[in-house]
This record gives C-alpha cells, structure tokens and sequence, in this order.
C-alpha cells in the first residue's frame, strides 16, 4: 500500500474489497463500537449538551461569515507577539513556504505534531522529495508512517491495525528510521508505547525544527491552540528552535471565551474524555521559553469555494473530532481507505468533494457513500447536517453529468413522467403484477443486478393498492 | 375530520396490503379515510439521489392531490421525513433560484398536515390500544427516518405493546441504519448488504417470528435478504400487525 491516495478508484470498488477483508471488520467494528459507546456516556454527563452544541454552531457560524476580518486581526496579533504569517492559496504554495522554511534553518530533519491540514497537502511527501526528512510523533502516526500505510481515521489514523499488527511493524520497520524495537517485544500495550517512547524520545532531543498544525487559533491574541493526549504534540512544540504551523483558515475562532465552548465539546466527542490531557497554548515567541521562530502558514486550499457554497459551508464548522466516523455504518464496514482522503468518514465525504472538486471518480463517488441514516448529524458537536451536504453535492455531481449519471438521470426523467401520470403508473403495476409468476430470483441490467446479488425481490402483489381501493371502497 | 392516506408508490406498487391494513386500522378506529387517486410519489428517491428539480413536479402534485384534507396519513418514516425536512429545502431553494413562491407554498400548505402513521394514532387519535390481536413474538428496528429525522420516539414501542399475545422482544443494535438506503442499496451495493447482514444477524439472533417496521423500502430489503437465506423470519410492516384481529387475524 503506498502512502498518498492519488489515483484512488471509486468509493464502491473501494469498499467492496473493504467488507471483505475479515480482520479489518473487526479492527474496525471492536474499535468503533467501543469509542462511539463511551462518547455516548461522556455526552449524557453534560446536561447542558444541546446548548454547548447550539453556542459552538453559533461561534463557527459566525466566525465563517466574518472570516476575513477574524483571519486579519489574527494576523495582527501573531505578528505583533513575533511570529510570521504566511499565506497560503494552495498545497502547492504551501508546501513550498515550508519547505524553504526548514531550508533556511538548514536543517534536514523536522518532528511532527499530529496535523490533519499537513495530511491534506501532502507536506511529508514534498519534504522527502526535497531532501528533509519528517518524522510523525503521535503514535498512531508513527505505525502508519512506519507501516508505509495511509491514514483511515482523523483521530485515530490507525483504528485499522490491531496489536498484533502494530508489533509486527514496529519489530520490522523501527530500525530503519532510528533506535529499533526490543528484539522480544510482544503485542502489549505497555511495551508498544515503551518502544514508541526511546523510539520518538531521540528524535525530540535532536530535533530543531518542529511541524504544527493546530484545533484553534485564537484571532484577538494570535494564541495557537493543539489539543492531545499524549505529550508528544508539547514536545514538538516547545523543544525545537523552530516552529512552524500550518493551518486551515476556519481554525480561527474571535476569541478566549469561544474556546470555553470547544475545550468542552471536542474531547467528549473525540475519545469520550471529559478533558484532554495536554492543551498547549501558544502566543508568538517568547525569549527564552519554547521555539525562538514561530511561522504560521494560513492554508485556504479550496476552503474558500466551500464557503461561497449556501448549504456546503457548514462543513468548515468542523472540529475534527471524529464522532461522525466512530457511529457510521458505511465506515465502519468500508474502513478509512476506501474514502480516498485523509478525510475519511461522513465529514470526509462533504469536506473533501467540497476541497478538491468532484471531477475525479473518487471525490465523485464521496457524496454517495452514505445511507443517509442521520447518526452523524445527531453526534456532531457543531451540528452540522452531514446529509443535507450530501444530498446538496449528490446534485451537483448528478449536475455534471459523467459515469453512470447521464443514464441515471434520462432514466430520472422518466420515473418523473410516469410519477406525475398515475394512470400510466397504474398501468405498469398492472402489468408487473400480471407477469409476477415470470420473475425471476436474479436479474440483469443496471440497479436490478446489485439489488438481487443479495436480496430477493419483493413478492409482487396480485393487484396494485388503487385498484384494491377502487374495488372495495368507492 | 377529513382524512386522507398517502399510500406511498412502494406500497401502492410492492406492499398493497400495508396500505390495506392502514384502511382497516384506521376505519376500525373510527376514522374514515380517502383515497385521493392522483398521488403518486414524494419524489424521496430523486431528491436524494441528487435530482431536486426533477422532485419538483411531484412535490405541486402531493400538494394537489391532498388539498383540503385536515389530515394525510401515510404508513412510511421516510416519506414523512422527506416531505418534513426536504420540501421546504425545494421551496426555498427554488425561490433564491427567483423561480417564484409556488413550491414553497406547497410545502408549507402540506407539511403541517401530514402525519406518520404512529404519530396519527398517538398523537392525534390518542390511542395505543388498538384492540389487535398478533400471538407472535415480535422484534421491531425504528428505521433511520423514524428514529432521528422524525423522532418517533416510544410511540411504536407502545403500540406494539399494546397488542394482545404479542411478545416484544429487543432487537440489539435497533438505532443502527439497516443499508437500504434508497439508491444506496444499488449504488453500494456491498456495504448495504453488509449492513443488512448485521441487522439480519441481530433480528435473527432475538429469536422473534417477525421482524417488524413502519417503512416497507428497509423491509424490503431486509425482507430479501432473509428470504434469499430462507430464514425462520419475516418482515411485517406494523400496520399489518396494528390491523390485526381476534376477528380477522393477519393472513
């Protein structure tokens, strides 16, 4: 499996190799289950949970609709505690604005706190080719680094490995990029977290530049905002000489009060914690305290056009705290790769069309991926309505026409025809219930094929309900 | 009280006697109902497949077809849900689009009076006895629509405890989606069997005779699979065992 998900095929084919895979169904469903239950326990403690909710749409809401005016006066702020802003249009920019960052310190190594905007962009990828090695310090991050493997879960990016699998990585692959596994290492925890410890520890004593994203930016003091659990992120962030963090523009939040709201929403829904255990602030530079250079890369990245979209806008609300993921159906059974981003999940499959367009057959098939069973909905701390997204973008897809949709949409039309001429559609339910003896268990053709792989069709009735109707009641 | 049912094309179609038996529980609850001839659909599977302007001829017919009835009954969550939540999306979406008010005076003009049929018995008949009769054991799953988008809550809990000689028995994992789906089903085809087999799995495990809902498109799909395996179990939308009788048991 290689490391980056261009030229990934469509959801479907994705998955139908997914729901077969035995022990990724489990990995997945013991993992998902067991979050998804202690998150429903976190949230019933707070008995003020639909107004935290409702004030966390309402901060993002209205950030979002003043997104310039916030993204400036954080600039301000940064830049007057001694940062750097930067401003990125794209992956590409950003990328660039990086790597000739970490150039410039002359360094050819950097350590990395857990960031989904770095995932988006590819940031790892583009410094190996530029010769700078990057080194993921989450642990989760570490096993799919090291496992040459993709992420499929944004918080926990390797839900899909077991504790078998995780030691029989660490044991082969550890050495390659520095101190190696224990030669008796076995799949306890304990002793796969020891081994990440010396493993990482090295790294973070070494390392002088240091690769952020962040949840928060804070606009009316330029404060940054990682949340974690487990140090690793505070070691990047205050041991290195260099810091550089990039972000999404709808990171920003107006201000302190807001992360009152957040601070209590995003771990309950993330891994079911009242609090987490480490919330790093920071505010520019400060002498002799913590990196010495402080870059911020504002990343946009196809944010913008999400927010010129009325309905789609609301997936920048997104806190990136997984619950949508942890209670889906689809994913738990499709698993996090099928998704073809580092957006997995029902977030994934609004956020990513919306980022990257819908012109390939991935990012196409993203809007279709889902049931539209609402348990997303119901569980997202910022309320958005992960359905109505992508009954939105199903349209906009259907709009452009492309694979399997120009049939669809002829064939559209004429169940609207027959729809809006009940004596026509009368004249069909006859005519199947005439013929019902001739049907068969399988059929051929488009819909009917798939539809009867698994299931019977239903048994068709003698009549159709309105001539029961007209023959017994008027 | 001028009632009138909304069929559905799946029942109309596909599920004749669900529609029956809603006619039966209804008159014999006192309640007479109408059968307006020109609905159709609600257009649910367009709209959510990404066709909205080719939904919008039906959502004027719905509104056409039951003007002046005080109440529209219909045996299905998810038509319901489809005609609560997205015909104010279509009217809405249509009059920023500067393509007039029309759509959306439709959806106001019918929102407000359509009823799920649960919620017709619970909430403005007042009843969950309603002398039925079904000596089986009976698991029940609520559907996505039921539970979340309308939140049908206990009501067909409690009509289904109301019955006499039914056995009510737990379905595990009941709030999780069964794959149908509408297009879903045939678009992803291999997650939405996944899904399915699991929701099988779990009604097979409750031991029940039935498994029972209020949405014929998820039965039929969980139907088909049980019938495909032929398993000791079938799916029986709740009108059916709501219409029910000492007199005139189901068939």
């Amino acid at each position: 499996m290689s490391g980056t998900f261009i030229g990934m095929p469509a959801f479907p084919k994705a998955a139908h190799e997914a729901v077969r895979d035995t022990t990724l169904r489990a990995n997945l469903r013991h993992a998902t289950h067991t979050i998804r239950d202690k998150r429903a326990v976190a949230v019933a403690e707070l008995a003020d949970w639909a107004e935290l909710r409702e004030a966390g749409k309402q901060i993002k809401t209205e950030t979002l609709h003043s997104l310039d005016t916030y993204l400036v006066q954080l600039e301000e702020a940064v830049t007057a505690a001694g940062g750097t802003v930067h401003w990125a249009a794209d992956a590409a920019e950003a990328n660039q604005i990086v790597t000739d960052l970490v150039k410039a310190t002359g360094e050819s190594e950097v350590v990395k706190v857990k960031s989904m905007a770095t995932q988006e962009i590819g940031l790892n990828e583009h410094l190996e080719a530029e010769g700078i090695r990057a080194y993921e310090t989450d642990l989760a991050e570490l096993i799919v680094q090291l496992g040459e493997d993709r992420p499929s879960h944004i918080l926990v990016p390797a839900i899909h490995r077991n504790r078998g699998e995780i030691r029989d990585i660490f044991t082969s692959e550890m050495g390659k990029w520095g101190r190696e596994a224990p030669d008796d290492l076995t799949d306890s925890p304990v002793e796969l977290a020891e081994a990440a410890r010396l493993h990482l520890r090295e790294k973070f004593l070494r390392a002088k530049v240091g690769i952020s994203g962040a949840n928060f930016m804070v606009a009316e003091t330029g404060t940054l905002v990682v949340v974690e659990s487990e140090g690793n992120g505070r070691m990047c962030l205050t041991l290195p000489e260099t810091l550089i963090s990039v972000v999404g523009i709808e990171k920003v939040v107006p201000t302190w009060r807001d992360l009152e709201v957040f601070l209590q929403t995003l771990p309950r829904s993330s891994t079911a914690e009242r609090m987490n255990p480490y919330t790093s602030t920071w505010t520019g530079t400060t002498d002799g305290d913590g990196p010495s250079a402080f870059h911020l890369v504002l990343l946009d990245n196809g944010r913008t056009d999400a927010l010129a979209d009325e309905v789609g806008r609301q997936a920048l609300r997104c806190i990136r705290c997984s619950a949508c993921l942890n209670v889906c159906p689809v994913y738990e059974r499709a698993g996090g790769h099928a998704y073809g981003s580092v957006y997995p999940g029902p977030i994934g499959a609004i956020l990513t069309p919306q980022l990257r367009g819908t012109t390939s057959e991935v990012d196409a098939s993203l809007p279709y991926a889902s049931s539209l069973c609402g348990a997303c909905y119901d569980v997202c701390p910022v309320a958005i309505d992960i359905p109505e997204v992508l009954v939105h973008l199903r349209e906009k897809v259907a709009g452009q026409g492309g694979k399997g949709h120009r049939l669809e949409k002829v064939a559209m039309k004429a169940a609207g025809w027959v729809l809006d001429h009940p004596g026509v559609l009368a004249a069909g339910e006859r005519a199947a219930s005439k013929t019902r003896a001739l049907h068969p268990r399988k059929l051929p053709g488009p819909g009917a094929r798939q539809w009867t792989e698994s299931r019977d069709l239903p048994e068709l009735p003698a009549e159709p309900f309105r001539d029961w109707w007209k023959k017994n009641r008027t | 009280m001028r009632v009138a049912l909304f069929a559905t094309c799946v029942n109309d179609a596909l599920h004749p006697s669900t529609a029956v038996a809603t006619v039966r529980l209804l008159e014999r609850l006192g309640v007479a109902v109408d059968f307006p001839a020109a609905q159709t659909c609600c257009g649910q599977p367009q709209f959510n497949t990404g066709y909205r302007r080719e939904t919008e001829p039906l959502v004027h017919r719905m509104a056409r077809a039951f003007e002046g009835y005080d109440h529209v009954v219909t045996p299905s969550g998810s038509c319901v849900a489809m005609i609560r939540d997205n015909y104010p999306r279509i009217g809405s979406k249509a009059r920023a689009e500067g393509r007039g008010d029309t759509l959306a005076q439709a959806s106001d003009s019918l929102v407000p009076r359509t009823y799920e049929l649960t919620e017709f018995l619970v909430d403005v008949l007042g009843v969950t006895d309603v002398g039925a009769y079904f000596p089986h054991k009976v698991t029940y799953h609520p559907s996505c629509h039921g539970l979340r988008m309308l939140g049908l809550g206990e009501r067909p809990r409690r009509l289904l405890e109301a019955v006499k000689g039914l056995e009510l028995v737990e379905l595990p994992g009941a709030e999780e989606c069964c794959g149908f789906g509408g297009t879903f089903a045939v678009k992803n085809p291999d997650v939405s069997t996944a899904m399915g087999a699991d929701k099988i799995h779990h009604s097979l495990s409750t031991g029940a005779e039935v498994l029972c809902g209020a949405d014929n498109s998820c039965l039929m799909h969980l139907g088909g699979m049980l019938r495909r395996q032929d398993a000791p179990q079938r799916a029986l939308h709740l009108a059916e065992i709501l219409a029910s009788t000492e007199e005139e048991p189901f068939a």
